[in-house]
């Protein structure tokens, strides 16, 4: 299913040149998030510098809190009062905030949590980026959850991915972390933004167990961090019962995986060899695929870039490409979780190999190896703080296509 | 069943899990008699935490969040910023409140922002079987502390107002009509407003802090070990310091600060 990105808002749309921490916090507010509260850290920052005045100008309100913890108890706390909410943070603070995302999911309180990953673990690496967070974004808080979780690769994603999370959130009633990382937060790229404020509707009662109504509605909601009946009464001591609340709100997020998934694909139609990058990675990745099919980039690609690596591109298709036996594609997880089993089964389904190069130590590949038994599942780790470049993951797998031959 | 409490109680939770003779029920009925003569009964949502206290606000029907450990007040105050003009009573314990949530306290104090809330300390973690909490006294034997308690007990009441609260009380549960009278002026007070009750814990700090399990006696030791303080008079020692304790309307309100602040901005797009 196609993803259902940010649709232009009446009031019309331009074009601007933002950091990708400006434009998610930009996002926020079109999509109606009226609360904001956070904690300062790298490299998360811009965002809640950003909106302690945005916030004002459009009405709402924002806190600096005493902490990450307190910070993401004040948006699930706001969001009962009625308002859109969000908080933002890195590595250190989203540990922190994995008691209350358990609260959220729980409660069914729909939040938007933003994690611009910094190397780890404990301070780790302030000031550079990684993808160390990937399972801890799924596994982090204790007990059987689900949890929606999106990885932006460009300044335009981290904007329209901002929006997307408020609607999956409203919708499915739980929170949303959009896992970015310190290289989306720091760019500064050409970005569509919308004017106005976007209408999006809350969930269907279908989808949740717990009580809803917001505060001062005259609902007499009982939002209940046990396990808890459609009242808000609490049935923890209750084993069937309890088993069929966890069942719900796993459920609701696993049964409407075809709705919730983003994948896109790139040059997958014929190829025996994939890619498949998250986040940032997939720039690289998409690259490096591009350059062994010795295809230009194209003119809004290069825009954005350094003029070395238009002079990379001149040069080698000028020359014989070395790569040209390589017959590979990209796949791009835009939704790491809940994991698109399916989605990524049916693109590698004529894959040799798959090819999975993230920023940590080799982690969504366990995943990836999981899914695909068929065929070769490659893990191409780097750790350290850097992106990988197109030049490396080339020869990473004509390395390892080579062996095999 | 009384009345009040029948029209407040959600009764199909009932029974409570409090056991026989806890201070709860009293606390309970004291702050439903408060909402209800202030009138304020749809404008009032109830925050708790975690804890045999956190549990009173989860029997009443009406708009309640029963939280993590230690949390309440930050999910209190997301909620009172994000509803300016309605009120947040938020219920506590000693333990949630002065060891897992004690950052929460400063900064909820400090900030005074226009929240009321109802400190349960009856001396120990209840909920978990009797462990040693801040506030219990020295040289009790708890579960946690068998050789007896060397920490310096906590005073809730004391910390909040040396951190900037605004309007303090303690009362006992021996002192059901005063308790009320204070939640209702700390309800009504613009700022934050923290009002402790010594509570008995018959079933865990009776025997460990009172040396006796009955309810009835402790009621009796708490009424008369006690004292009502006024301003100027000599403190007696070693008796519970009772009343209010501070009361100060000159300190401005959190919200009412940042509305300031941010209004001539607002004025200026």
């Amino acid at each position: 299913m196609e993803p259902q990105l940010a649709e232009p808002s009446p009031k019309g749309s331009r074009k601007v040149i933002l950091q990708g921490n400006e434009a998610c916090a930009k996002a926020a507010i079109y999509a109606g998030c009226r609360f904001f509260a956070g904690y300062p850290i790298t490299p998360s920052t811009e965002i809640i510098e950003f909106l302690s005045s945005e916030m004002i100008s459009v009405g709402g309100t924002f806190i600096q809190m005493e902490d990450e913890i307190a910070s993401a108890c004040a948006i699930v706390g706001a969001r009962w009062g009625g308002k859109k909410a969000m908080t933002a943070t890195s590595g250190p603070g989203f540990t922190l905030m994995q008691e209350t995302i358990g609260y959220a999911a729980v409660t069914e309180t729909p939040v938007v949590i933003v994690n611009v990953q910094r190397g780890g673990p404990s301070t780790g690496q302030p000031t550079m980026s990684s993808q160390q967070d990937i399972y801890q974004v799924k596994y982090g808080s204790h007990g059987d959850y689900e949890i929606i979780a999106m990885t932006p690769s460009s300044v335009q994603e981290m904007y329209d991915f901002t929006i997307r999370a408020f609607e999956l959130s409203e919708k499915f009633r739980t929170p949303v972390i959009l896992l970015a990382d310190e290289v989306v937060g720091h760019m500064r790229e050409k970005v569509t933004i919308y004017e106005g404020e976007k209408a999006i509707r809350g969930g269907h009662r279908n989808y949740v167990v717990s009580p809803q109504e917001d505060f001062y509605t005259g609902g007499n909601c009982l939002v209940e961090g046990q396990l808890h009946d459609e009242e808000g009464m609490r049935i923890g001591h209750l084993p069937s019962k309890s088993g069929e609340f966890i069942r719900s709100i796993c459920g609701k997020i696993q049964n409407h995986i075809d709705e919730i998934q983003d994948v896109q694909s790139y040059f997958m139609e014929d190829a025996d060899i994939a890619i498949l990058a998250y986040g940032s990675v997939s720039r690289s990745a998409l690259n490096a695929v591009k350059q062994a099919k010795g295809i230009k980039l194209s003119a809004d690609e290069k825009e954005g870039k350094l003029r070395f690596l238009k002079k990379l591109v001149r040069k080698k298709s000028a020359e014989q490409n070395p790569y040209s036996h390589l017959n590979v594609g990209l796949i791009k997880v835009n939704t790491v979780w809940p994991f698109p089993e399916k989605q990524i089964r049916r693109l590698a389904a004529k894959c040799r190999y798959v090819f999975v190069p993230e920023m940590n130590n080799g982690k969504y590949c366990r995943e990836i190896e999981r899914c695909l038994k068929e065929c070769k599942v490659i893990s191409l780790p780097k750790i350290g703080g850097e992106m990988h470049s197109p030049a490396e993951l080339l020869e990473s797998i004509a390395k390892e296509v080579k062996e095999d031959e | 069943m009384n009345r009040l409490m029948e029209r407040y109680l959600r009764l199909d939770a009932l029974p409570t899990l409090f056991c026989a003779g806890c201070g709860n029920g009293i606390i309970q009925y004291a702050a439903i008699s408060a909402i209800e003569n202030l009138g304020i009964r749809k404008d009032t949502a109830l925050v708790s935490g975690i804890g045999c206290s956190s549990w009173i606000p989860c029997y009443l029907n009406m708009d309640v969040m029963h939280t993590t450990h230690g949390r309440a007040l930050a999910f209190a105050q997301g909620l009172k910023l994000a509803r300016p003009g309605k009120k947040v009573i938020v219920f506590t314990g000693d333990g949630d409140c002065l060891a897992i949530g004690g950052n929460h306290l400063l900064h909820a104090c400090k900030r005074n922002i226009d929240i009321t809330v109802i400190l349960v300390n009856n001396h120990i973690y209840g909920m978990t079987g009797g462990q040693k909490s801040p506030a219990t006294p020295e040289n009790a034997v708890t579960k946690t502390s068998p050789f007896g308690a060397y920490d310096e007990p906590m005073q809730g009441a004391e910390i909040a107002m040396s951190l900037g609260a605004t309007y303090v009380a303690r009362w006992t549960a021996a002192h059901p009509v005063q308790l009320q009278k204070s939640i209702e002026a700390g309800i009504k007070h613009k700022g934050f407003s923290l009002i402790e009750v010594i509570s008995q814990c018959p079933t865990q700090s009776g025997k460990s802090v009172y040396g006796n399990k009955d309810p009835a006696f402790i009621i009796n030791y708490l009424k008369q070990n006690s004292f009502i303080y006024k301003e100027g008079m000599e403190e007696p020692s070693g008796r519970i310091k009772c009343g209010i304790l501070l009361h100060d309307n000159d300190k401005p309100e959190y919200i009412e600060r940042m509305e300031n602040k941010t209004e001539q901005y607002r004025k200026r797009l």
